[in-house]
């Protein structure tokens, strides 16, 4: 039995803690919550009745009634014994009232999982005392960590099958502190358990008597969450302007944060106006003060704009407006995240528009490792860059989820198709003028005589790329101008030399070139990037550094037999060999520019007239004046000027 | 401001959330109705939209499905509700089921569901352009509610597919759709059947009086004690209405809602005899043993 059946006379008052189960496939946790509801005696004899019928039908325990078929419901996941969608369940004891999510343990259904923790206080992490941790068990403990979960239980279930070893518990709970232990969890508890019997579920065994700590039943009814932080400010996103008549205008929403009493001075965010609190309104009767949890209507002192979406707080809050982040994303859906796209964000009550821009790197749930990305699929996590078409006001989601934490709306199906966690705001753009105010990139520009600007020339391995580099800088320097070369290899023994060539490294590698690109451009340099850059995201992510106009993209456009066959350094022999893997051509994707500004083809070009291409297409852009002095044929009228 | 304050209870949790989940709707939505089927559910749930909308009068129109076969007391109980809260009350009535005949005796629980429950708050919600439809029900009352959305996508045609549905992660809920396409809400998923009553206890909100125990007439047949409410019953040859003090868990249309032989006549009792009950709330009802996972398969046709 539950430690004190409930009772409508024994109930708690107490909020409800919300856990989420997980685990593997057949850790058993179905089972685990069937059984906690039959013994808080939430199963009715018709349920059992019915579950002695389908476990008969469905069940996997042949003649003992299978408590998971309790809580399996939709059709298809009873058939194929799999749990495939978030289930809620509620049960209480004596102590408090419960909510569980009981989510899938298998890989594609990820999004699941994070739904089901996006609420939860605590996670229940099921562990087969047999297969002990698993990729499965690192996977969602390193989910619900993102999610801002603080509390792990961790049982490890099955223990009638090795025996009631003690020694075969304390080994899984090493390996899994091992991995918990970077997962910044405020409390992790190890229970052995059998959850087909009971022990340790809702009561002590009698079969391990070397284990001496609570069951998972008695650990919970008395955990203490954090109370909410009384000293945080008040927030509260308006939700919806209430205006039955002239005379009356609230503001109806639900406090995510503080307190807030008559008379307290607010302001409006992202506006930015003051007001004093004039009511809290609720039908019962006004009360004078209310906190985080309640749905409120609150009246202003003044006539201000507030409408939907707004963020009403304590005019001393410290919540920041930004409309560029960077930001977690879990995707939801079939269709790919795609950078540039625009989709509908939704955070708090707030819908704007936004852009993707670029993918920062792809998350491994598996092994933590990030990986370069420029698009991410059903169930991907990876970090980003958002761009919103206009401010809103948050706070990191590991201070507020209901402030941090938004979905991707697709817009034209309507669909939700990710779910994602601010981090903070970027302020690329205002770091550049706080630097650089006095002598900034125009007047370089004007002292030099020409633009900064960056030339990135991408291209398949032996294209020519650095040949017609060297021949752009030759004939630049000459001329009198100012031009410098970045180019793949040599960057490799300096800069980047503690880099190698897994697909992290190179997404790194390929960022710091940028941005040192974007800086001497800013030096007011023709600065020339030869790199094979492979990824349309890189090169994207390359060209949002540096001013629009500034970025001009060269595809040194050899086919891959033509560049194949010159192997200049013999490097495709040694991949078409195996002896070099991530080749790109061979065995690593090129993403041919989809409109590069001058697209050069080395079948017809030869590399000189590709390097006049090039110095041509800067005088026409007016990015150098004319060479010499000289003007050019067709250009004769006003002296380019530097802007 | 400093000093600890006791946190919300739970159900004031509860209800803050349903509050919550009404004004999503109300900021967000064209056309929505609140549906109301009289019972304890729904009078939580018309408690909570009042308390979502004060001081502004309901923000929209309340719709009854009504089969014609619900008990006489319903009837009066909710024409009442709807004079004492000025609400724009809709009924609606499948004539052609009618017509054809469709009744609970004769036609039996699934057809007449069917056709006088699904179909007709599909004709309802066309008739009038209602694209968004807040109903009351609560994960805890069936398994395959366990799942469901706090706002359920239907596509259009009313259908529910549960490869569509909407994950929701935190309070953000995602009302979007098209033309054609629609929402149900449920504001009490979160609740159970205790905290019902817990909550019409703490706010004394009114029910229908068939939730209490008095002596009525009852026949029992097929293992359900089914109540004699009108001249409608047909009774079989040797059936004698039997006058036993009973009361009602669930309400639905009278011959297919089973009663539960009781003394509970107030609410404390009644609380009290729920410590001992050993059957679900839908045990009294018929629909729910239509087959194993049958309410999955009439949400798939749009029964709500």
């Amino acid at each position: 039995m539950v430690s004190g059946t409930a009772t409508p006379e024994a109930r708690s008052t107490a909020p409800a803690l919300r856990f989420i189960t997980c685990g593997s496939v057949d850790d058993g946790k179905s089972t685990l919550i069937g059984r906690l509801l039959y013994e808080s005696r939430l199963v009715y004899d018709d349920h059992l009745e019915s579950l002695g019928v389908d476990s008969q039908r469905f069940g996997t325990r042949g003649a003992e009634p299978d408590y998971a078929l309790l809580v399996d419901g939709l059709a298809a996941e009873r058939e194929q014994g799999i749990t495939i969608d978030v289930a809620y369940r509620y049960f209480a004891t004596s102590a408090r009232n419960y909510v569980v999510a009981d989510t899938p343990g298998h890989e594609q259904y990820t999004r699941n999982m994070v739904t089901g923790a996006s609420n939860a206080d605590v996670a229940v992490v099921l562990v087969d005392a047999r297969k002990g941790v698993l990729v499965q068990t690192r996977r969602h403990s390193f989910l619900v960590s993102l999610l801002g979960i603080r509390h792990v239980v961790l049982v490890v279930n099955k223990m009638d099958l090795v025996d009631f070893s003690e020694p075969a518990f304390q080994a899984i709970v090493r390996s899994y502190r091992q991995f918990a232990d970077t997962l910044g969890f405020r409390s992790v508890v190890a229970i052995p358990a059998c959850a087909v019997r009971g022990d340790n579920v809702t009561r002590a065994s009698d079969s391990m008597p070397w284990y001496h700590g609570p069951s998972m039943m008695e650990y919970l009814d008395a955990l203490q969450l954090a109370p909410s932080d009384e000293t945080a400010g008040f927030a509260m996103p308006v939700q919806w302007v209430n205006r039955p008549n002239a005379d009356f205008r609230g503001y109806a929403g639900r406090i995510v944060a503080g307190w807030v009493r008559k008379g307290d001075a607010v302001k409006v965010l992202p506006s930015g106006r003051e007001s004093i609190v004039d009511r809290i309104v609720v039908k019962d009767g006004d009360p004078e003060e209310a906190g985080a949890g309640e749905s409120v209507t609150l009246t202003l002192r003044d006539a201000l704009d507030v409408s939907r979406g707004d963020v009403l707080c304590r005019r001393d809050a410290t919540i920041e407006c930004a409309a560029q982040f960077e930001a977690t994303v879990v995707w939801m859906h079939d269709e790919p995240l795609l950078q540039g796209r625009e989709y509908l964000f939704r955070q708090a009550s707030r819908t704007v528009l936004a852009t993707v821009a670029p993918v920062k790197y792809r998350i491994n749930v598996n092994t933590l490792e990030q990986q370069p990305a420029e698009r991410l699929e059903l169930n991907d996590i990876g970090v980003v860059e958002l761009s919103l078409d206009q401010a809103v006001a948050f706070t990191p989601y590991a201070s507020n989820r209901d402030l941090g934490g938004f979905i991707l709306i697709d817009r034209l199906s309507g669909a939700t198709v990710g779910a994602g966690l601010l981090h903070f705001a970027l302020r690329r753009s205002q770091n550049i003028r706080w630097q650089a105010i006095d002598v900034d990139r125009h007047v370089r520009a004007a002292q030099k005589g020409q633009k900064g600007c960056v030339i990135w020339m991408t291209g398949l391995s032996g294209a020519g790329k650095s040949t017609i580099a060297n021949l752009v800088d030759r004939g630049l320097v000459a001329a009198g101008r100012h031009s410098y070369v970045l180019d793949g290899d040599n960057v490799r023994h300096g800069l980047n030399k503690d880099l190698g060539f897994t697909a992290q490294d190179r997404v790194e590698n390929i960022r710091r070139v940028a941005e040192v690109a974007a800086l001497m451009a800013d030096a007011g340099l023709v600065t020339i990037v030869s790199f094979i850059s492979p990824f349309e995201a890189e090169r994207r992510m390359a060209r949002a550094l540096v001013p629009p106009g500034t970025f001009i993209e060269v595809h040194v456009d050899t086919p891959l037999r033509v560049a194949e066959a010159r192997d200049v350094k013999g490097l495709y022999a040694k991949a078409r060999r195996g002896a070099l893997t991530n080749f790109t051509g061979i065995d690593s994707p090129y993403e041919a520019p989809k409109a590069p500004e001058i697209h050069l083809d080395t079948t017809v070009l030869t590399a000189e007239g590709a390097a006049e291409r090039i110095i041509g297409y800067l005088l026409e852009a007016g990015i150098i004046g004319s060479l010499d002095g000289r003007p050019e044929p067709g250009k004769a009228g006003p002296p380019p000027t530097v802007p | 401001m400093t000093g600890i304050r006791s946190p919300m209870s739970h159900l004031r949790q509860l209800e803050a959330e349903s509050i919550f989940i009404f004004r999503e709707v109300f900021a967000e939505s064209e056309h929505p109705v609140l549906l109301y089927s009289v019972g304890k559910d729904s009078s939580v749930l018309l408690h909570l939209a009042l308390k979502a909308c004060y001081p502004a009068p309901l923000p929209m129109p309340v719709l009854h499905i009504d089969t014609t076969w619900k008990f006489r007391e319903m009837y009066a109980f909710r024409d009442q509700i709807a004079v004492t809260h000025g609400l724009n009350l809709l009924v609606h009535t499948n004539r052609e089921g009618l017509e054809r005949g469709v009744n609970p005796f004769v036609s039996g629980s699934q057809e007449h569901t069917d056709v006088m429950k699904t179909q007709a708050l599909r004709q309802a919600l066309d008739k009038w352009g209602f694209d968004v439809a807040i109903a009351g029900a609560r994960r805890d009352e069936e398994k395959s509610r366990a799942k469901e959305r706090v706002f359920s996508f239907r596509a259009a045609g009313h259908r529910w597919d549960p490869k569509q549905q909407r994950p929701e992660l935190w309070s953000l809920y995602n009302g979007r759709k098209r033309r054609g396409e629609s929402m149900r809400v449920f504001p009490l998923s979160n609740w159970t059947e205790f905290d019902i009553w817990d909550y019409i206890m703490l706010e004394r909100i009114p029910v229908v009086p068939l939730y209490f125990a008095a002596p009525r007439p009852v026949v029992e047949r097929g293992g359900l004690l089914l109540m004699v409410d009108d001249e409608r019953f047909p009774l079989r040859p040797g059936e004698v209405p039997q006058i036993r003090s009973v009361r009602f868990r669930t309400l639905g249309c009278y011959p297919l809602t089973g009663a539960t032989p009781s003394t509970a006549s107030d609410l404390p009792t009644l609380l009290q005899e729920m410590r001992t009950i050993t059957t679900s709330e839908r045990q009294g009802r018929a629909i729910d043993h239509d087959g194993a996972a049958s309410m999955e398969a009439k949400k798939r046709e749009g029964y709500f």
